[in-house]
């Protein structure tokens, strides 16, 4: 009896070194395993054997088929990962061919610009609030402290439509707008971002259409330093948050005193390049104190209320935040361009 | 503004400052300066003597000189001017000589050695529009008593640099070496010396001379003198400069000096010459088409508003702007009668915008300081005294109605400290009031200044805190954030909406562009029914930007074509943007979005995935849009009315609610050849669409039971109706109708289609039995079948 167990045990041991795939493995099972398998026949004639002999055969039968099941369990194993590993690598594909464009579209960058300013000033508390481009010359010109005839207005050529109604040159005339309708004259903060156009031949440093955003803050006790804070606010988060702020004064009619804001060059950070032309320092746009003929034309006593007010130049901020050289690529919309500027903003915000 | 340093340092010493630090401190203060221009750029140049000429030995055009350059020392020069001859004063750059255009070296032309170079004034670096030079002229030849080795530039008054200001408009003022002066004297803290004025000697009477009627009341103040005996011809050296180094190109002494006078003083003066203009002046508004010929040789035709200097004869000046050349200064004016006047700034703004900007019309527009009216016929008169061997006329002829008011404003620290934000003392208050030369008296906690008459721009007290804002500087001023009700910041209602179809559009793969409102001709009123009454500017810049448009996709259509021309034939762009037009005469605004897409929509080529953009595609992009915002089961697309732009066949309507919202379809091919897929919305009638919120809807837990069929239609039944019939007839258990396959071919004839349907039952409260379902599904097939003559097909 010994001597067939072994000899199936060796028999065994060569036949499973044969054994190449699953299906070897299933006819290595049915030859031991099967109903008419090796160790079944070591069962054959068992009623020719004593109680004793029966249980001793029994017993070793049996532990060859653990055996024997257990060393043929590990091989599949082995061999059905091996054949699925075979199944994969022949489904392998090259990564690196190209991809199947997704296509996403973008907001132009004038608006990306637009979007992070508005989104700025909500989260201070101003109000979004847009006019109408085309504007009568009283809330343009002359309710900012622009009579007619007045040489400012040399800076601002205008597209006339009628002798009243004009392309407003500036979002300051919803300033105007804004003021008169705040019935009640409490204190507000909005911004107006829109399209303004001033009669001007377009080269790579003008266009004859171009947007702005006004902001206006009218409140008792409202300063210059609040005016400062605020802009200091703005170029950070435009610029970076290492960006300053100087006031230079200038002239506006419709602010007294009035400045114009530099911001410390972001490319230089203020020692001098020849984006700042060596002054450390670049010019981004005009603000000031609500003059006291404005408010009070607008129903605010400016014995009470104070204000401040600014313009921002949006495409300015777009070319200086992205090295723009030419005002026309905002208007002449190639898809390259407009492309480039669909993700997320970098660099340190 | 160009500043002459020379010409300033007549008035303020400044010589603490170097030309940048100057121009930089006036920036600071609010006058930003452009550039800073020496007017030669040359250095070693001096004066030499031309002892002797011969011709050079080895050349047909080039001299050999003997130039006395130092008194006693005499050195060689080659020279190929033509105009060289022994005898000259002449100007030599030395060897080591820095010109503009390189420097100065000892060498030797066609073997003769050269130590140097006489030059022209070109070669100095000096503008010719100033000199009048040309090439041909050869080298400058100086006065004979130019003194012999001194500084060429400095003996010609060309060692000057100008620094050009840019000002702001309130600032007429500083339109004058003077009004610079006192801006400066600001920032050094030192006095301004004003000009000599009083002449040696005075004869006659001017009353014998001239008389001055004003029948206007556009000219506040007139004022005429008379010089007689004048001496036309060349200004000295010194003047030349200085009117070069201002941007003025001299012209002789005369006419010189009354330029000089109106950059010293900033007050424009008028010279007549007496012969021509009579004895009479009278100051009157022109008569309607009232013809002058201008000191530029122009005619130009007048209107009432425009104000005039007559004699009895007609008009001999356009005041305030240019002379007339009936009266001009000639070659031989021996007499002037000398005008300095004000003349009403809006007037001479009109004429000036009108007709011809010059020097003297922006100096008026922006206002003069009576006192320097006077001041400066003065000044003239000594001037033409000294320098054109005038004699003046004793008395001035004069028509002021000037009310001399002083300028006063109180103000006090605490009006300055809460409207800047920043701690001044009283003594910072003081301190500018003394810089700027403003009286000031102190009178408890209050200052009453007494602004001088120059400052033509200051009224009230903020323009007081301007100039101590100004002068003292705010470099200190803290940084704060208003201080305001603590109330959250909204969007404009309509501006988000705008918003967010802006960004539902983008992320559907569509651009936003921006493009230019103003537009031709051809561009109105196209894609639409609804023709406007269009907007046209009154003064365009050229026919391509002279209207308003009145829709957005000529523009479109423009940016396609660009790209196209650059192969990015892939395009899915839009637009959202107001325009404005006309509605019974009233300007009227309007908001639109409008795409157009072409190309393919997603396309991988070696993967042949490829989607083409196609009717479908832009119609699948709006029923997403009109998703989101909410117009489920409103939305309807027909093909009634289709405006003309638009494919006939392959275009439709959209309405909402039965309300016409816009357009869709394939651009008409005579507009494009490329197939373009166009949308035109009305983003006003969007916006007003009521919708309710979001309300939860029950996912059922319930199978669905799915049964399909196909029919073959005649070719012109619309599908959206078959589906309407289909729902109709089967209720509120069919959960949704879809179209599977489109089939038109041979064999099921050239006039039918065939559509497939598959219709999906759902209760989301019970599971459906097979038998009501077949019920509903043969009810269906029986409805389509008898309302569009349909067979079925399959099922």
């Amino acid at each position: 009896m010994k001597e067939k167990q072994e000899k199936i045990r060796s028999e065994f041991s060569k036949d499973l070194e044969s054994v190449k795939t699953t299906a070897d493995l299933n006819d290595l099972r049915i030859k031991y395993l099967g109903k008419k398998g090796l160790i079944t026949e070591l069962t054959k004639n068992m009623q020719e054997l004593s109680i004793d002999e029966r249980k001793e055969v029994g017993r070793i039968s049996n532990d060859l088929k653990n055996e024997l099941t257990e060393e043929m369990t590990k091989l599949e194993s082995s061999l059905k990962e091996k054949e699925l590993n075979a199944k994969l690598a022949s489904e392998k594909i090259d990564i690196s061919m190209p991809s199947t464009k997704v296509s996403v579209g973008g907001v132009h960058p004038l608006t990306k610009i637009c979007d992070e300013l508005e989104e700025l000033f909500i989260s201070m508390g101003y109000d979004v609030v847009s006019g109408p481009e085309v504007e009568i010359d009283k809330y343009n010109f002359e309710m900012l402290n622009l009579p007619k005839d007045h040489p400012a207005r040399d800076a601002q050529d205008s597209f006339y439509i009628t002798d009243e109604e004009l392309l407003r040159t500036q979002t300051s005339a919803v300033q105007v707008r804004s003021m008169l309708k705040n019935q009640e004259k409490k204190p507000f903060k909005i911004v107006c971002p829109g399209k303004t156009y001033r009669r001007d031949a377009d080269d790579a440093t003008h266009s004859h259409q171009f947007m702005q955003m006004e902001g206006l803050v009218v409140g008792e006790n409202i300063t210059l330093s609040d005016l400062k804070g605020t802009l200091e606010e703005m170029a950070r988060k435009m610029f970076g948050r290492d960006r300053e702020v100087r006031f230079r004064p200038s002239f506006f009619p419709f602010t007294e005193p009035s400045y114009e804001v530099d911001v410390s060059c972001m490319k230089c950070g203020g020692k001098g390049c020849n984006i700042c032309k060596g002054t450390g320092w670049i010019e981004v746009l005009g603000s000031g104190m609500v003059h006291p003929n404005v408010l009070n034309g607008c129903g605010f006593d400016s014995n009470k209320f104070t204000g401040f007010a600014f313009g921002i130049g949006i495409e300015r901020i777009a070319m200086l935040k992205y090295g723009i050289n030419d005002i026309r690529d905002f208007y002449t919309n190639d898809l390259r361009f407009l492309k480039n500027y669909n993700r997320i903003e970098g660099g340190d915000k | 503004m160009k500043l002459s340093r020379n010409f300033l340092n007549d008035y303020i010493d400044t010589s603490n400052y170097s030309d940048y630090e100057l121009a930089e401190a006036m920036t600071m203060i609010g006058n930003e300066y452009e550039t800073i221009e020496k007017l030669s750029s040359a250095t070693k140049i001096v004066v030499g003597y031309v002892e002797e000429i011969k011709d050079h030995p080895d050349s047909d055009h080039l001299h050999v000189c003997q130039v006395e350059i130092a008194p006693g020392e005499v050195t060689q020069i080659v020279c190929g001017a033509p105009n060289v001859d022994k005898g000259q004063k002449v100007l030599v750059s030395l060897p080591g000589a820095v010109l503009p255009d390189g420097e100065i070296k000892k060498s030797v032309i066609r073997g003769v050695e050269s130590n140097g170079m006489i030059c022209s004034l070109t070669e100095l670096g000096v503008d010719p529009k100033y000199t009048g030079e040309t090439r041909e002229m050869g080298i400058y030849v100086l006065d004979k008593d130019a003194p012999i080795g001194e500084d060429g530039l400095k003996y010609l008054g060309y060692d000057d640099t100008t620094i050009d200001f840019e000002l702001t408009a309130n600032r007429g003022d500083l339109l004058s070496v003077l009004g610079m002066a006192y801006e400066i004297g600001a920032i050094t803290g030192t006095k301004v010396k004003l000009p000599e004025t009083k002449v040696k000697e005075e004869v006659d009477d001017i009353k014998d001379y001239v008389s001055v009627n004003v029948e206007t009341d556009k000219c506040p103040l007139y004022l005429a003198r008379c010089v007689k005996n004048l001496k036309i011809g060349e200004s000295p050296n010194w003047l030349k400069a200085r009117l070069m180094a201002s941007g003025v190109r001299s012209i002789n002494n005369v006419v010189d000096i009354s330029n000089y006078v109106m950059l010293e003083y900033g007050q424009p003066l008028h010279f007549f010459d007496h012969r021509t203009l009579g004895n009479k002046i009278i100051v009157r508004q022109a008569e309607k088409d009232e013809k002058i010929v201008t000191l530029d040789g122009q005619e130009r035709t007048l209107s009432e508003q425009d104000i005039v200097i007559a004699n009895e004869e007609g008009p001999v000046c356009l005041a305030g702007v240019m002379g007339g050349l009936n009266s001009e200064v000639e070659e031989d004016t021996t007499e002037v009668i000398i005008e300095s006047a004000i003349f009403n700034s809006s007037n001479i703004r009109r004429t000036a915008n009108k007709i011809l900007r010059s020097e003297a019309s922006s100096r008026f527009e922006k206002g003069i300081d009576p006192k320097r009216t006077y001041m400066a016929i003065d000044r003239a008169c000594y001037l033409l005294e000294k320098y054109a061997g005038g004699t003046v006329v004793k008395g001035l002829q004069k028509y002021d109605t000037i009310d001399y008011k002083e300028n006063i404003i109180e103000i006090t620290l605490d009006d300055v400290n809460s409207l800047l934000g920043i701690k001044f003392t009283n003594d910072d208050v003081l301190d500018t009031f003394k810089k700027l030369s403003f009286d000031v008296k102190v009178e408890k906690d209050k200052f009453i200044v007494n602004v001088p008459s120059h400052r033509l721009d200051i009224h009230i007290k903020e323009d007081l805190i301007e100039e101590i804002g100004r002068i003292e500087g705010i470099d200190k001023l803290p940084s704060t954030l208003p201080v305001t009700a603590n109330t959250p910041g909204h969007y404009e209602d309509k501006y988000y909406f705008n918003k967010l179809v802006r960004d539902r559009l983008t992320s559907l793969g569509l651009y936003q562009v921006k493009c230019y409102t103003l537009t031709d001709i051809n561009s109105l009123n196209r894609f639409t029914n609804d023709p406007k009454d269009y907007i046209t500017i009154a003064s365009p810049m050229s026919e391509d930007r002279k209207y308003l448009r009145t829709g957005l996709l000529p523009s479109l259509i423009n940016v396609v074509n660009y790209n196209t021309a650059r192969k990015n034939n892939d395009i899915m762009i839009f637009e959202d943007s107001d325009i404005y037009y006309l509605e019974n005469g009233v300007t009227t605004q309007k908001s639109l979005v409008s795409g157009i897409l072409c190309g393919t929509l997603i396309s991988n080529d070696w993967h042949k995935d490829k989607i083409v953009i196609d009717f479908y595609t832009i119609k699948g992009i709006l029923e997403n849009l009109f998703e989101y915002l909410g117009f489920t089961n409103r939305y309807h697309f027909d093909t009634v009315d289709l405006p003309k732009d638009f494919h006939p066949y392959q275009s439709a309507r959209i309405t909402i609610d039965r309300d016409v919202v816009g357009y869709v379809g394939v651009v008409h091919p005579s507009i494009s050849k490329n197939r373009l897929y166009a949308f035109e919305l009305d983003l006003d009638k969007l916006f007003n669409v009521k919708v309710r919120g979001i309300k939860n809807k029950e996912i059922s837990k319930y199978p669905t039971v799915v049964k399909d069929f196909a029919f073959i239609f005649d070719r012109d039944v619309v599908s959206s109706d078959v589906c309407e019939v289909i729902k109709k007839a089967c209720g509120h258990i069919l959960d949704k109708v879809e179209i599977f396959d489109y089939y038109v071919g041979e064999n099921i004839g050239s006039d039918k289609k065939s559509i497939a349907f598959k219709l999906t039952f759902m209760d989301p409260t019970r599971t459906l039995n097979d038998e009501e379902v077949m019920q509903l599904f043969n009810k269906a097939i029986d409805s389509v079948s008898s309302k569009f003559n349909a067979i079925l097909r399959d099922k």
